[in-house]
């Protein structure tokens, strides 16, 4: 399972990565593989503010609709319109190509208080 | 349902890495590998499905043929020997208790096959109307049943059981085999040539790993569901219920009110001679949207909803949303333009003529 170390991960199977104050959100390799085949992914409006815990995208496999939850607070400030044309990336490429939004971060030390790597692996065992 | 019952292959999923989901009352897999891939391995090549959790009834004795005449709704008596039929097990009113396939497998024996978490129920019903000349039995835990689907499958059979002849499409045969027999219909649920393969439960591990070995492709509840739904094959309890009937859910062609009294026929006659308020459409997105999916409400143009969906899912043989629903019959008509609400989102959909795939290889 790739749980690259430079990410922060939400309980519910987000990655965060911090630039600056902005943070790129998508969903973990083990999430990913525990949908299968993503088949839709419904993004959040530009503009739209969301707190922690807010279902904020959604991923759809054949079989089930599943929330995305903010892992932090923040404005969403850029959607991957790429995932919503080939929502497949979520699966091929779920650090890169298959991101899902960005957040204009309110709070660094919510950031701070996801789980590291070491953490996430522990988690997902 | 309190307790979650196992079928005699709930070990070997295990083993062979399926994700188990609760369903009907029985642990069964929903996946192996995805949906995706076992949905194109029955369309393309072989795949195999425990249907270990469905029932199977014996009826037999010298009033069996009129007493199954009277309880089911499809005529019984067009069947020769080593023949099936799909049927419907109806309630005083018309709607469906059940819907199962019948084979007549002698002058007065029939072997039914009926849904899993309906077989407590059609039995007692059955029971309640049972006479004295007809045996019933359920023989449900004794059979360990497999579903063998695809444009391989007959393949895989000649390999799996040399020496052995599959029944023509609807049949029944029974062979002997090791620890009693097996029996083997050649009906399916996924549109494609296949067969289904009733062993002794103990058994049922044994063949299913023989059957893989011979080119099919372990497939779970997930792919069923999306390969049925294509064929606009009905899902009792999502699109056949007690309050509806077959006639309103468009499967009047296997409803017989030219052979005599049987329950429910009243309702379905009145249905046929008055005409339908509501009927069961296939519909199918008209763009790319997020998969529709059963209890989805559905509106018409103006944004009145009128109702739900029974079942939905993105075809993955289509690539695109489709769905079956009951609607007035005034909004019924091919073509009429509705609207899937999906949290909120509206994606518009128009009814198509069933069902909604052409398998491309033809029936034996």
């Amino acid at each position: 399972m790739n749980v690259p170390q430079n990410l922060r991960y939400n309980t519910s199977h987000e990655w965060v990565l911090l630039e600056g104050d902005v943070a790129t959100i998508g969903i973990s390799d083990h999430a990913q593989e525990e949908l299968t085949d993503v088949v839709f992914v419904e993004l959040p409006p530009v503009g739209k503010t969301v707190d922690v815990g807010d279902p904020t995208a959604v991923v759809e496999s054949v079989k089930a609709a599943s929330d995305i939850y903010a892992p932090i607070s923040g404005e969403v400030v850029e959607v991957n319109n790429e995932v919503e044309a080939n929502p497949a990336l979520v699966n091929t490429d779920p650090y890169g190509k298959g991101w899902i939004f960005k957040l204009k971060v309110k709070n660094a030390a919510q950031v701070e208080a996801l789980l590291d790597a070491a953490g996430y692996e522990a988690l997902i065992g | 349902m309190s307790t979650i019952q196992s079928t005699p292959l709930e070990n070997l999923h295990v083993r062979l890495g399926a994700r188990m989901v609760p369903f009907a009352g029985w642990n069964m897999p929903v996946q192996y590998t995805s949906i995706m891939d076992e949905h194109a391995a029955v369309r393309g090549a072989a795949g195999i499905f425990d249907i270990s959790h469905m029932g199977q009834f014996l009826v037999s004795g010298p009033g069996a043929l009129e007493w199954l005449n009277k309880m089911l709704a499809n005529n019984v008596a067009k069947l020769g020997h080593g023949q099936g039929q799909y049927s419907f097990l109806l309630n005083e009113a018309g709607g469906v208790i059940d819907d199962l396939i019948v084979y007549r497998t002698g002058d007065s024996d029939f072997f039914l096959v009926v849904n899993a978490s309906m077989i407590d129920e059609d039995f007692a019903w059955m029971a309640k109307h049972q006479p004295e000349d007809v045996e019933l039995r359920n023989e449900s835990a004794l059979w360990a049943g497999m579903a063998v689907q695809g444009p391989e499958s007959a393949a895989a059979f000649a390999k799996a059981c040399p020496g052995q002849t599959l029944p023509p499409r609807n049949g029944i045969v029974r062979f002997p085999v090791e620890g009693g027999d097996a029996v083997v219909c050649r009906t399916g649920y996924t549109g494609e040539d296949g067969f289904e393969f009733f062993c002794p439960a103990e058994k049922g591990e044994a063949w299913f790993e023989r059957f893989i070995e011979s080119g099919a492709k372990a497939c779970g509840l997930g792919a069923r569901d999306t390969l049925r739904l294509e064929m606009c094959y009905p899902l009792n309890g999502s699109d056949l219920s007690p309050e509806r009937t077959p006639i309103e859910a468009g499967l009047g062609f296997f409803v017989d009110l030219e052979k005599g009294d049987f329950i429910g026929r009243d309702t379905l006659a009145n249905q046929k001679a008055e005409g339908l308020e509501q009927k069961l459409v296939a519909l199918e997105y008209t763009d790319k949207g997020a998969p529709p999916r059963s209890h989805y409400p559905l509106e018409d143009a103006a944004g009145n909803v009128i109702s739900e969906l029974s079942s939905g899912v993105l075809s993955p043989s289509l690539g695109k949303g489709i769905a079956m629903a009951y609607v007035p019959s005034a909004l019924s008509k091919l073509g009429t333009e509705l609207f899937v609400d999906v949290r909120g989102r509206k994606f518009p959909a128009k009814v198509v003529k069933k069902p909604f795939y052409k398998p491309a290889t033809a029936k034996a």
